[in-house]
């Protein structure tokens, strides 16, 4: 497989590495280059070190998989593929992120999935394994983001004001989740088996990613979060 | 009726003897305020339903028909005018947000209109653009600051992406859902013809315009509407939306019934879901934030198009035009609080944001004063209302002026205010099929063509009258401008004479 040696380029010259290499590659020696993969399409990468910030912005319909940390604004409006993070990432993930899938290991800072989309059977999805930080969802268009709270250490398994503004999509936390404020607008109630269904098949790939059992990630119940309207704000004026 | 009663702003006058029952006024307005009653075979109206866009005023063929303003008044007092009390009497109904559209038409000064122009006379002779040639052209983008030469000492001649418009005006940012597919295939295929550049607003791109791509600026706003890499290669330049003339500060909302069809596909949300643009684009929270969104940008557009942002001007506008030049932004757009808006609550546009010249004054007078002037260019809009203003705007340091307003009043829109109801009568800021037929987009693109052209020349004229034969050279040129009746600190704002000094 092609190998591209990051340790000594910027972000540009890795870009335009990335785009004359062929169609499956690693990036070796990746160290904080932002925007990697930048709207690129039909590759497949792997990266060992650590992306920096932007990795994967509006990617297209591509496979990362990253075999470290992901810094901030991962798959930023992402719109087809897969970004796999076997480690943690930073904030404002997914934002507005309208299709393909972003699976991450660990936890995820702040903003994670903030205004994800979604149109007919285009669906994003997000996992998060551990923990969520605060404003989790906020604007939530569309999509599906789950939480798993895998290896919490104590933690809540969001911080706080998930769901503000929420007016589509989906967002399922695993376990009870009553130490969790949600926002008025919003319905958080247990997943029923039906609701879980929707969401088996994302699961089972997401074991398959990072070696866990579906048994083990449906131990615990999961909460489902969804908004009770599209239109928020509908009685909130009146025409002048 | 009772306490929640307002009584009509508008009356609609029909001439009985020249009314001849056609039903045409009927059949035009889509707010339904003319009716015929069968048995009597005469057309009765209800007023309180007119918001006096005058199309059937347009269409009478007797022209039996006038709308004016009802005199039925409350009692007159200068510190509550009619207009506030109403305010008050529908917040009070209704408990709601007042909404507004178009630009805010508070009588607050306009600066373009205590400006004056100068002109040649016996020496430094005028130009006549008849004869002579006069470029209007100009050129959007960085500009080197220095000659660069290669070992060899050749000159290096590659330049950051330019912008080439055959005039300085482009046609601002209009979301396809705020206005109908009528009315942007309207602006697309104008500016084709022009030679200038129209906007997509944050609304995405419909597949049937990608085609006009190299005229296109693809908009990028907080609520990231349609943005996806085909987009972003599809535009001639991408534009981040940070803010708006008419609602800085705020976000963007279009109401989950404008949601149908090809609008919910083009931004990619589902139909009947609101779109909410949030207020801040949640992953920009400085300038080293801004930075990471214009280069990854650049990044997924490999370099090949010039990234605008596009500001509202505030109080700090200088400064943060100063930072915005240093985060690798091709262009700034600013827009001043006059600009128009499809809908925005009332307070915001009526009271946030300063006037665009003098913000503009100060822009180019702070990147001047900092080295960095060049770094950029500079759009201006909100308002820009015709030739004259255009002119002036160039001389006070703009590259090019953003039109919005003027373009939708040559399709056709009368100024009525109520675009936020959906039921624009001109096929303008609708998306009822019926209603967005009535915009024929080879007449509509022939409208804005014979406006841009005519202002075109306009602009030529006041360049002879100078004695300059290119546009560029007028490009901060304030010796050219006088003011009138003006304070000595607008003056100084502006970086301006008075009129006789
Ligand atoms: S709303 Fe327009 S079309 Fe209808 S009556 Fe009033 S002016 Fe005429
Ligand atoms: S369009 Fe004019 S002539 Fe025809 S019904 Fe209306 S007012 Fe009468
Ligand atoms: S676009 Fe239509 S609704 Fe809006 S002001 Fe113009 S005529 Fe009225």
């Amino acid at each position: 497989m092609q190998i591209i040696d990051a340790a000594d380029l910027d972000y540009r010259a890795v870009n335009e590495a990335l785009r004359e290499a062929e169609s499956d590659f690693i990036i070796e020696g990746c160290c904080g280059q932002r925007f990697i993969a930048a709207g690129i399409s039909g590759k497949n990468l792997t990266i060992n070190g650590i992306p920096g910030n932007a990795l994967g912005a509006y990617l297209n319909n591509a496979n990362i998989t990253v075999n470290a940390n992901a810094q901030d604004a991962v798959g930023d409006t992402m719109n087809e593929g897969k970004i796999l993070i076997h480690g943690n990432i930073g904030d404002a993930a997914g934002y507005a992120m309208r299709g393909g899938k972003i699976y991450v290991q660990g936890s995820a800072g702040y903003r994670a999935g903030i205004h994800m989309k979604a149109y007919k059977e285009k669906i994003p999805v997000m996992i998060i394994g551990g923990c969520a930080g605060s404003f989790l969802g906020e604007y939530q268009a569309g999509g599906v983001i789950i939480v798993l709270g895998l290896h919490k250490d104590g933690r809540r398994i969001v911080g706080n004001f998930p769901c503000t503004g929420m007016h589509g999509g989906k967002m399922f936390l695993r376990g009870s989740c009553e130490d969790i404020h949600f926002p008025k607008q919003v319905t958080a109630k247990c997943a029923a088996a039906d609701e879980l269904e929707e969401i088996r098949e994302y699961l089972s790939e997401y074991c398959l990613d990072f070696g866990y059992s579906m048994d083990e990630l449906l131990s615990e119940p999961f909460t489902i979060i969804t908004p009770d309207s599209k239109n928020p704000y509908k009685q909130m004026y009146v025409a002048n | 009726m009772g306490i929640e009663f307002i009584y009509p702003e508008f009356e609609v006058i029909r001439n009985k003897s020249r009314c001849i029952s056609c039903r045409v006024c009927e059949r035009q307005c889509a707010n339904e305020v003319h009716s015929c009653d069968e048995k009597l075979k005469i057309m009765k109206c209800d007023d309180s339903k007119c918001v006096n866009c005058q199309r059937c005023v347009s269409f009478c063929p007797t022209k039996a028909l006038k709308i004016v303003k009802s005199d039925c008044t409350l009692r007159e007092n200068a510190n509550w005018p009619a207009q506030t009390v109403k305010e008050i009497y529908k917040q009070a109904n209704s408990g709601g947000v007042l909404l507004s559209s178009m630009g805010n038409p508070k009588p607050l000064p306009v600066y373009w209109d205590k400006i004056l122009i100068n002109a040649s006379q016996v020496t430094n002779p005028s130009i006549d653009p008849l004869r002579e040639p006069m470029e209007t052209r100009v050129f959007l983008g960085k500009k080197p600051s220095k000659v660069q030469r290669s070992k060899e000492g050749k000159l290096n001649c590659t330049l950051p992406p330019q912008l080439e418009l055959s005039m300085p005006v482009m046609f601002s940012a209009m979301s396809y859902g705020s206005i109908s597919y009528n009315a942007h295939k309207s602006l697309a295929l104008a500016a084709a013809e022009l030679g200038i550049l129209y906007n997509t607003g944050e609304g995405g791109l419909h597949e049937d315009f990608y085609c006009y791509g190299e005229n296109t600026v693809v908009q990028v706003a907080s609520g990231r509407f349609g943005v996806h890499a085909d987009y972003l290669q599809a535009g001639a330049a991408i534009e981040i939306k940070i803010g708006q003339g008419a609602k800085p500060g705020i976000g963007g909302h279009l109401p989950g019934e404008k949601i149908v069809g090809d609008i919910s596909r083009t931004r990619m949300i589902p139909e009947g879901s609101d779109a909410i643009s949030p207020a801040p684009h949640h992953d920009i929270y400085s300038i080293e934030d801004l930075r990471q969104l214009v280069f990854s940008l650049k990044e997924a557009t490999e370099y090949k198009k010039p990234v605008i942002v596009k500001v509202a001007a505030v109080h700090n506008i200088a400064a943060i035009a100063s930072g915005i030049a240093r985060s690798g932004a091709d262009i700034i757009a600013i827009d001043g609080f006059r600009g128009g808006t499809g809908a925005a609550p009332t307070r915001i546009r009526d009271h946030v944001g300063i006037p665009i010249e003098l913000a503009l004054a100060a822009v180019d007078q702070r990147l001047r004063d900092e080295g960095i002037r060049s770094n950029v260019s500079l759009v201006v809009g909100g308002s820009i209302r015709s030739a004259a203003d255009v002119i002036k705007a160039i001389a006070l340091g703009a590259d090019a002026c953003y039109v919005a307003t003027a373009a939708l009043l040559a399709l056709g829109c009368h100024l009525c205010r109520t675009c936020q109801s959906g039921k624009c009568n001109w096929g303008i800021a609708t998306q009822r099929p019926e209603l967005v037929k009535r915009l024929n987009p080879a007449m509509g693109s022939e409208r804005l063509i014979h406006l841009m052209t005519a202002w075109k020349h306009e602009i030529k004229e006041f360049m002879g009258g100078m004695g300059i034969n290119s546009i560029e050279a007028l490009r901060g040129n304030r010796l050219m401008l006088r003011g009138i009746g003006l304070t000595e600190k607008e003056l100084e704002i502006l970086g301006i004479s008075h009129a006789g000094e």
